[in-house]
């Protein structure tokens, strides 16, 4: 079914047929429009039309001091919160030149990796359901609650973390975060397992992916892809291997690869990305062990507000709290692009600052909007149920493609 | 260092270049543009992560368009910025980098800046008769009046531009 190639066009252009897939459709999760022409079964033009979800992040971030935009951060992939944090702090940071302390980038990693899971069971599982395997879904679903149960121990939220500060974290995890993040690493490789004996081996799926969106690794480069997609289609890019950051270089995982970049492939290297992000949260709990307690942020008060008990008791903590609340950090003068590895590829965060409480320029470059500007090449010729598969795999979320 | 290979390769294209906290960045001029394209592509930039632009309202010429490309062989990523006067045209680089079509027509959309030999350049993000462009210094902050129900001039006035005016 798949694989059936589009008859060459012999009737003529009135015959086409227009069908509106979205603004509000269950496969569109979150709000983009579709205009699908048709001739027939097959598509022969697919037009997106996004900016629904568009709330004007950048110009808002140009008026916020640099601590009041890490909220908005968690509102660009809703579906891994926290990487999103982690990648504007990590941006902030390398355009003050500094470092946060060694527990807090353990951490960092660990809620990363964390978030990735949750990110790429949530696109398995959507993509499964919408092609129409409704049982992985449940499965996957469980898991995804037990990440969101840690991330509710860590940050006090579930969906809209804000977890990071500029220099470190908000507060370290607290003492029953450890339990469960252990039971989970137990849980977690039995649920993928079996995701994995229900869709893996499944003809209907491999039926429905096979094929289905296939790219080659100089078309996926032209395109900018990045993340799990541009792995499928055969390029070992992963910057948290290319271009380490938070001490990745020091972490023992594999980068998986595939080769035909379909729908198929990249649901192979998701998944494979999973049992390599729960290697890495084993080794992050082993470490967080080895350090013991200590600071998560910096104790530098220009940038990190001082600790509560502090302000109300010193007369300098409560200077500093008040200098660093209504004027902002001493921000050097410069432009920096911080890029991290996201659930979806490359996360990047341009900021130029001309030295004011705000950035002058605040511009995020999401991994989906390059992803899915590829669209109408990948599903032309092909049935509105491919359309829905592709949509799936490039795991578009409206929140990070709008901004 | 690739700069510095643009620099013999194409004498006078380069404008000026900084590097700040380990991003290379040259500004090039506009009219030679395409050709130091073609060069740092050959050199094996060839993954064009990132288009943008950057407002500076009052200098002359007022924006930088601002593109981000990444060598994927060497990991190197290199910034080349291009100013540009308002309403001055750009050359497009969907013909060599695909990626380039949504990231021109987003900052056409939300700057206005015009990109020569784009096939197809429409507003992205905001919708087709939607007044101004957002990301220009100079437009409201909370969106002004995008339904036109009164005179547009009117919220364009200082007050409007900041959240605590």
């Amino acid at each position: 079914m798949a694989t059936t190639p589009a008859p060459a066009s012999t009737r003529p252009d009135g015959d086409r047929m227009i069908v509106n897939m979205g603004p509000s459709h269950p496969v569109t999760h979150g709000t983009l429009h579709i205009v699908l022409e048709l001739e027939g079964e097959f598509i022969v033009k697919a037009t997106p039309n996004i900016g629904y979800l568009h709330r004007g992040v950048e110009k808002l971030g140009e008026n916020l001091s640099y601590q009041q935009f890490i909220p908005l951060t968690d509102r660009l992939n809703y579906c891994s919160s926290l990487m999103n944090n982690v990648g504007y702090t990590l941006a902030v940071e390398k355009l003050l030149g500094i470092q946060d302390p060694p527990r807090s980038q353990v951490l960092r990693v660990l809620c990363s990796e964390l978030a990735r899971i949750g990110d790429h069971l949530v696109c398995i599982g959507i993509n499964a359901v919408d092609i129409g395997a409704f049982t992985a879904f449940l499965y996957l679903f469980k898991e995804r609650e037990t990440i969101y149960d840690l991330f509710e121990m860590m940050a006090g939220q579930r969906l809209h973390s804000s977890f990071t500060r500029i220099g470190g974290l908000f507060r370290d995890i607290p003492a029953e975060f450890e339990p469960l993040c252990e039971q989970f690493l137990e849980s977690c490789p039995r649920t993928v397992d079996e995701m994995e004996s229900l869709l893996t081996h499944n003809p209907i799926w491999a039926d429905r992916t096979k094929g289905v969106g296939a790219i080659t690794p100089e078309n996926a480069i032209s395109w900018g892809y990045t993340g799990p997609c541009l792995r499928a289609a055969g390029v070992p890019q992963d910057l948290r291997k290319a271009q380490p950051y938070l001490g990745y270089e020091s972490y023992e995982f594999d980068i998986p690869v595939a080769t035909t970049g379909d729908i198929y492939d990249r649901y192979l290297v998701r998944t494979e990305e999973m049992r390599q992000s729960l290697r890495i949260v084993r080794q992050c709990l082993d470490r967080l062990r080895q350090i013991g307690p200590g600071p998560v942020i910096i104790e530098d008060y220009k940038i990190a507000l001082p600790p509560k008990e502090k302000v109300y008791t010193r007369m300098e903590s409560l200077i500093h709290h008040f200098k660093l609340i209504m004027h902002g950090m001493e921000m050097p003068v410069g432009e920096v692009y911080g890029a991290t590895e996201a659930a979806n590829g490359e996360l990047g965060f341009y900021i130029v600052s001309h030295g004011a409480k705000s950035p002058y320029r605040i511009h995020v470059r999401p991994p989906c909007y390059p992803i899915f500007n590829s669209f109408d090449e990948q599903v032309r010729g092909r049935i509105i149920a491919d359309a829905v598969a592709v949509l799936g795999g490039m795991n578009v979320i409206a929140g990070e493609l709008d901004r | 260092m690739v700069t510095e290979r643009i620099d013999a390769q194409l004498p006078g294209a380069v404008l000026d270049r900084h590097a700040f906290r380990g991003d290379e960045t040259v500004v090039v001029a506009g009219e030679r543009f395409l050709e130091v394209v073609d060069f740092i592509f050959g050199e094996g930039f060839q993954l064009l992560v990132d288009v943008t632009a950057v407002d500076l309202e009052t200098r002359d010429p007022r924006f930088d368009v601002v593109y981000h490309f990444l060598n994927l062989a060497s990991q190197a990523r290199l910034r080349i910025k291009l100013p540009v006067a308002e309403a001055a045209p750009v050359p497009s680089l969907v013909s060599r980098f695909k990626s380039a079509d949504w990231a021109e027509r987003e900052v056409f959309d939300l700057f206005g800046i015009p990109f020569e030999g784009h096939p197809n350049l429409k507003r992205l993000l905001m919708w087709e008769d939607f007044p101004g462009h957002p990301l220009r210094k100079d437009f409201p902050l909370d969106g002004g009046d995008p339904f036109c129900s009164q005179d547009i001039g009117a919220s364009y006035a200082p007050e409007a531009r900041t959240l605590n005016p």
